[in-house]
C-alpha cells in the first residue's frame, strides 16, 4: 500500500513537475526574446530564493530548537557510569559552545543574502581583505578550542589510565553472532589463560587447561556488574572484528583479533535504580556490537545486569565453573594438576571416576 | 591560426560558432572516445561521475527503505535484486551490508573523487591557468581510461551470485579478508580490491598531470598569487591524492596477500567456521592505520575541489572579491597538510594506544580552525555584496551551509572523551554526510551549473535549477539533521534492524521521515538530469560570459576547439577578483584586462604594474603556438 502511495506521489510530482517546466518554457518564448541580457539573469526569481533562505534559516532554526527542547528525554540515553558523567558534560559543554556559533553565523548568512540580493545600480562594496578581522577569527575559535581540548584531554586521560588492582576483572570475547563472557572464579579471581587454537565447540573460551587460573572461571550468559566498583573489561575476539557497545556506561572498545583490548569503568546504578528512575520496570542494560562484523552484526545482544556489591558477590558464588560442567575436560589438564583442578573447579567424585587412564597417555603425548 | 587581439576575437565567437567544428581534424573515435581534449575528458568523467551518483542514490534508497519502512514488503524489488530479498519480501541481512559498503565506495571514490576532481580539475585547470591542454594529454587519456575500466569492474561486482564487497567501505580486515566471514568477501572482494587497484592508477595519472600542468603551463602574467581559488583548490587535492592514494595500494595489496597468498599482515588469533586459521603475528590495527592514512586525507581529497569551486562562484555571483583570498589558500595549505596527520581520530576506540589517542586528539581540532577561518571568510564576500541567486549560487550558499552544519559535529567526534560514545554511531554518519559528502555534492552541482555554458555551450534552465536546488537542500537536511538525534541516542550504524535492543527501539518516526525524505532527494535529481540532457541538445545559447565573471575560461569561445583559443592565448595582468572595483565602469574586470587599460580604477600599486605590463606583453610570441596532435 505504502509502495503504491509512495509510486504515485513520484508521479504526481514529477507530471506536475514537467507541466510546470512547459508552462515557462511556453511563457518564456511567448514573451520578447530580445531582452537585455543582464534583465534576463537577474529575474524576480532572484528575491524568492532570497526571501527562501531567509524562510528556511527561520523555520530550520525554529524546528532545531523546538525539536531539540521538547523531546530531549528521548534522544538522550540516560547515563550510568562515572566517566559518562564526565563525557556526557563536555558533550553538552560543546554542544553549548557550538550551538551558539552554529546559531549566529547561520542567522548572518541566510541574513546578509537576504539583505544583500541583487538591487539594479547597486554596487557591491569592494572589501577584500581586513588582518585584524582575519586574525580575531583565527584567535577566538583556536582559543575556544584550546578550552574544548584541555578538558577533553584530562577526561580521556582519567579514563584511559590503567586500572586499579581491585578492579573487578571480566573478560568479553566477541564472535560471530554473540558475546561470551568469562568471570574469574571465585577462589582465585584470576582469569586463566587462553589461546585461540584451543578452541573447540565446547571450550569456547579457548581455555588453556595447564594454567591453574583457569579452572575456576566461569561462562554467564549475562553480563553482571558490580555497582561502584572498577569494572575492567578484557576483551578480545574470535573471528573478525567487533567492538564493545554499553551504551548506558558510554562504553566502547573494540575486540580485535589478535590484540586484546581493554577498558575500565565504574557503574554508578543498579539495575533496580534505573528501572525506578525512567520509571520502567522492563528496563535493562545492554551491550551491542558497534563494529560491522557481517550479516547478523545488528543482532549481537547481551543483556547486563548491575547490582549491588553484595548481591553481585552473592550471584558470583553461585556460578558453576566451567571445568567442572565439563568434566571431560580435565584429560587435558596435566596430571600433576588435576588434583587442584578438580578441588578448585568443585568436581563431584563421580564424574573423576569416570575419567578414563587414557588420560594420562594423552598428557604423555603433549 | 590568426593572432587576432583576444578582445576582437571575444566579439567574433560570440556568434554561433558551429560551423567551425567540422575544420578540426579528427574521426568520432578520437574526438569523443579516446580524445585527449581535457575538456573531452572532463565531460567523460562527468557524465560516468553523474551515472555512478544515480547509482549510489539508488543503493542508499534501497536501505532507507529498510530501515525506514522495516516492516514493508519488498518482493516488488524481486526482479531487480531477485535473491537477496528474502522469502518474506524482506531485504537479505547480508545484502543490506553490501548495499552500505558499495553506497559509500561508490559515493566516496567514483562520484566525489572522480566525478568532482576528474570533471573540474581537468575542465577548469587549461581553460583558467590559461593552458592549451594539459600537460600530458596522453596520460589524460588514459587517466580516464583506468577510471572506466575500474568502473566496470566494481559494477560487474554488483552482479556476483555471492554480492559485491560488503564488509563497509573501509573494508576493515579480518572480516574483508575471509569469506566464511562473509559472502561479500569472496569474488566481491576481489573484484573491490582490483577496482580500487585501477582506481588509484587513474588517480595518480590525474594527479600528475594536474600538479604538472599547474606548475609549468601557467599563461604569461598568471603567478601562483593570480591563481583563481580553484585552481589552488584542485592543486592541493592532486597533491594530497599523489601522497596518500599510493598508501591505500599498498593497504590493498597487502589485503590481497592475506587473502590470496596466505600472509598474515593482517591476520592473527582467528577461529572461524569451526577451525582456528594458522594466521598469527598479524594486526588489523595496521589496515586501519593504513587505510586512514589515505582516507583521512581522501576527506580533504572530497572537499577542497568543492570549497574551490564555490568560493568562485560566491565571489562571482556577490559581486565581490572573495574576502581574505591569501587567508583563504592559506587556510587550504593548511587543511592540507594538517589532513596528513589527523588519520588515527577514526581510531580512538579501536584499542590504540590512548597516547596516540590525545595526540591526533589534539591535532584533529587544529583543523577546525582554518576550516572556521573560511566559513566567516565566505560569509563576510556574501556581505554588501549585490547577489545574483543563479543555481549555481544557491548551491554554492547551501554548501556553506553544510560546511558549517557537518563541520561544527566534528568538533565532537575530534573529542576522544566523547568519541567514545559517539563513535560508530548515526551521530558520526550525520556528521560525514553534510560535511564532506553533501557539502562536495553540492560543490559539484554548483561546479555543473556554473560551467555548464562552457562545457556544452549551452545554458540550463534556471527554474528547474531552483527547484532542484530547494527539494535537495531541504531533503538533504531532512535526511541527515535528525541523524544527529538518532546518533545521540546512541544508535549504532550498518545496523540492518533495530528490533533486538530495547536501547535502540525508539525513533521509528524520525527514521521514517529520514527516508521519506531521502527518497524526495533522490527524485529530485531526476529533476536535474532532465534539465541536464535536455539543456545540452535544447537549452539557450550560452553569451560568452554568461555570469559576468573574470576568470580566463569565459574568453575562450563558445565551443572551444582542442586547443581553447583561436588565437594567442590571452596574458593575464591581475587577480581574478576584480569585482566592483571602485571606479570601474563595469563591475568586473577580467584577469586578461590589462591595468593600463583601467586607469579609473587602478589602485596606486597597480599603477606601479602598468610598466611592467608592456614589458611583459613583448617578450613572449613564441608561446602562442597550438600544441602538436
Amino acid at each position: 500500500m505504502i509502495t503504491l502511495i509512495i509510486g504515485l506521489g513520484v508521479l504526481l510530482l514529477l507530471g506536475i513537475l514537467y507541466l510546470i517546466f512547459r508552462l515557462t518554457s511556453l511563457v518564456s518564448l511567448a514573451k520578447d526574446t530580445s531582452r537585455d541580457e543582464d534583465e534576463e539573469e537577474v529575474t524576480s526569481g532572484n528575491s524568492v530564493n532570497a526571501f527562501l533562505f531567509l524562510v528556511f534559516m527561520v523555520v530550520g532554526l525554529g524546528l532545531f530548537f523546538w525539536y531539540s527542547f521538547t523531546h530531549f528525554d528521548s534522544y538522550s540515553p540516560p547515563v550510568a557510569s562515572e566517566h559518562g558523567a564526565w563525557t556526557d558534560t563536555l558533550f553538552w559543554i560543546t554542544m553549548g559552545v557550538t550551538v551558539v556559533a552554529f546559531t549566529i553565523i547561520s542567522i548572518v548568512m541566510f541574513v546578509f543574502t537576504y539583505k544583500f540580493q541583487y538591487r539594479k545600480g547597486r554596487k557591491a562594496k569592494f572589501y577584500p581583505d581586513n588582518h585584524h578581522l582575519e586574525l580575531a577569527w583565527t584567535i577566538i575559535p583556536a582559543i575556544v578550542l584550546a578550552v574544548l581540548i584541555f578538558t577533553g584531554l584530562r577526561a580521556w586521560n582519567r579514563i584511559t589510565s590503567p586500572a586499579s588492582e581491585q578492579a573487578e576483572v571480566i573478560e568479553i570475547i566477541g564472535q560471530q553472532f554473540a558475546w561470551s563472557v568469562r568471570y574469574p572464579g571465585v577462589t582465585d579471581g584470576k582469569l586463566g589463560k587462553y589461546d585461540f587454537r584451543k578452541i573447540d565447540g565446547i571450550n569456547e573460551f579457548g581455555l588453556d587447561l595447564s594454567d591453574k587460573n583457569s579452572f575456576d572461571d566461569f561462562k554467564a550468559l549475562e553480563l553482571h556488574l558490580p555497582k561502584g566498583k572498577e569494572v575492567l573489561l578484557m576483551i578480545r575476539a574470535k573471528d573478525v572484528l567487533h567492538s564493545v557497545y554499553l551504551p548506558h556506561f558510554r562504553v566502547k572498545m573494540d575486540a580485535v583479533p589478535g590484540m586484546p583490548t581493554q577498558f575500565k569503568f565504574i557503574p554508578t546504578k543498579t539495575t533496580e535504580e534505573m528501572r525506578k528512575e525512567l520509571g520502567d520496570p522492563n528496563f535493562n542494560y545492554e551491550l551491542a556490537c558497534a563494529e560491522i562484523c557481517g550479516r547478523g552484526h545488528f543482532s549481537m545482544r547481551l543483556p547486563v545486569v548491575v547490582e549491588e556489591v553484595a548481591d553481585y558477590e552473592a550471584w558470583k558464588a553461585k556460578q558453576q565453573p566451567w571445568l567442572k560442567l565439563n568434566p571431560d575436560y580435565l584429560s587435558k589438564v596435566p596430571v600433576e594438576l588435576r588434583e587442584t583442578a578438580i578441588i578448585k573447579a568443585g568436581i563431584p567424585a563421580e564424574s573423576v571416576m569416570e575419567l578414563p587412564a587414557a588420560a594420562t597417555t594423552t598428557m604423555g603425548s603433549h | 591560426m590568426a593572432t587576432t587581439d583576444i578582445h576582437a576575437a571575444q566579439h567574433v565567437h560570440s556568434h554561433d560558432e558551429h560551423g567551425h567544428d567540422e575544420h578540426h581534424a579528427g574521426n568520432f573515435w578520437t574526438k569523443y572516445i579516446f580524445s585527449e581534449d581535457h575538456k573531452v575528458i572532463a565531460k567523460q568523467y562527468l557524465i560516468t561521475g553523474m551515472l555512478w551518483a544515480l547509482l549510489g542514490g539508488i543503493l542508499s534508497v534501497i536501505f532507507r527503505l529498510q530501515l525506514g519502512f522495516p516492516d514493508m514488503d519488498v518482493s516488488w524489488l524481486r526482479p531487480v535484486l531477485g535473491g537477496w530479498i528474502t522469502e518474506d519480501g524482506k531485504l537479505d541481512p547480508e545484502f543490506y551490508l553490501a548495499l552500505v559498503t558499495m553506497h559509500g565506495t561508490i559515493m566516496v571514490f567514483f562520484v566525489l573523487t572522480a566525478g568532482l576532481s576528474g570533471t573540474f580539475s581537468n575542465f577548469l585547470i587549461p581553460l583558467q591557468i590559461g593552458a592549451r591542454d594539459m600537460a600530458s594529454g596522453f596520460m589524460n587519456m588514459l587517466s580516464y581510461w583506468f577510471f572506466f575500466a575500474s568502473s566496470v569492474v566494481m559494477f560487474s561486482s554488483l552482479f556476483l551470485s555471492t554480492g559485491p564487497a560488503a564488509g563497509g567501505w573501509t573494508i576493515y580486515p579480518p572480516l574483508s579478508a575471509l569469506p566464511q566471514a562473509i559472502q561479500g568477501s569472496g569474488l566481491g572482494m576481489t573484484l573491490w580490491l582490483i577496482a580500487m587497484a585501477l582506481f588509484i592508477v587513474s588517480t595518480l595519472l590525474g594527479g600528475i598531470n594536474y600538479i604538472t600542468t599547474v606548475i609549468n603551463l601557467r599563461t604569461r602574467g598568471m603567478s601562483f598569487s593570480r591563481l583563481p581559488l580553484t585552481i589552488w583548490a584542485f592543486f592541493f587535492t592532486a597533491i594530497i591524492g599523489l601522497l596518500s592514494f599510493p598508501v591505500l595500494f599498498a593497504a590493498a595489496l597487502l589485503l590481497i596477500f592475506d587473502r590470496s597468498f596466505g600472509t598474515s599482515f593482517y591476520l592473527s588469533d582467528i577461529y572461524i567456521g569451526g577451525e582456528a586459521l594458522p594466521n598469527v603475528g598479524g594486526s588489523p590495527i595496521l589496515f586501519q592505520h593504513l587505510f586512514w592514512f589515505l582516507g583521512h586525507p581522501e576527506v580533504y581529497i572530497v572537499l577542497l575541489p568543492a570549497l574551490g569551486i564555490t568560493s568562485e562562484i560566491i565571489a562571482t555571483n556577490s559581486r565581490k572579491p572573495i574576502f581574505g583570498y591569501k587567508a583563504m589558500v592559506g587556510s587550504m595549505l593548511f587543511i592540507a597538510i594538517l589532513s596528513f596527520v589527523v588519520w588515527a581520530h577514526h581510531m580512538f576506540v579501536t584499542g590504540m594506544n590512548p597516547f596516540l589517542g590525545s595526540i591526533f586528539m589534539l591535532l584533529t581540532l587544529i583543523i577546525a580552525v582554518p576550516s572556521a577561518v573560511k566559513i566567516f571568510n565566505y560569509v563576510t564576500t556574501l556581505w554588501q555584496g549585490n547577489i545574483r541567486f543563479t543555481p549555481a549560487m544557491l548551491f554554492s550558499i547551501g554548501m556553506v551551509s553544510f560546511f558549517l552544519t557537518g563541520g561544527i559535529t566534528g568538533i565532537f567526534l575530534g573529542n576522544s572523551a566523547i568519541d567514545i560514545q559517539l563513535h560508530d554511531t548515526y551521530f558520526v554518519v550525520a556528521h560525514f554526510h553534510l560535511v564532506m559528502g553533501s557539502a562536495s555534492f553540492f560543490g559539484m552541482l554548483a561546479g555543473i551549473y556554473h560551467w555548464f555554458p562552457k562545457m556544452f555551450g549551452r545554458m540550463m534552465d534556471r527554474r528547474l535549477g531552483y527547484i532542484h536546488f530547494w527539494v535537495t537542500f531541504v531533503g538533504v537536511y531532512l535526511v541527515f539533521f535528525p541523524m544527529h538525534y538518532i546518533g545521540i541516542a546512541g544508535f549504532p550504524r550498518r545496523y540492518y534492524s533495530f528490533t533486538n535492543f530495547d536501547a535502540f527501539s525508539g525513533f521509528s518516526d524520525l527514521n521514517q521521515l529520514v527516508s521519506i525524505a531521502a527518497i524526495l532527494t533522490l527524485s529530485a535529481q531526476f529533476i536535474f538530469l532532465f534539465n541536464f540532457v535536455y539543456s545540452i541538445f535544447r537549452g539557450r545559447l550560452a553569451p560568452p560570459n554568461p555570469w559576468k565573471s573574470n576568470t580566463l575560461e569565459w574568453t575562450t569561445p563558445r565551443f572551444p576547439q582542442h586547443g581553447n583559443w583561436p588565437g594567442e592565448i590571452p596574458a593575464v595582468y591581475r587577480w581574478p577578483y576584480d569585482y566592483s572595483k571602485p571606479g570601474a565602469k563595469e563591475d568586473y574586470i577580467p584577469q586578461h584586462i590589462p591595468y593600463s587599460e583601467t586607469p579609473e580604477s587602478n589602485l596606486p600599486h597597480e599603477n606601479e604594474l602598468i610598466k611592467l605590463e608592456t614589458d611583459q606583453a613583448s617578450g613572449h610570441v613564441q608561446e602562442g603556438h597550438r600544441p602538436a596532435h
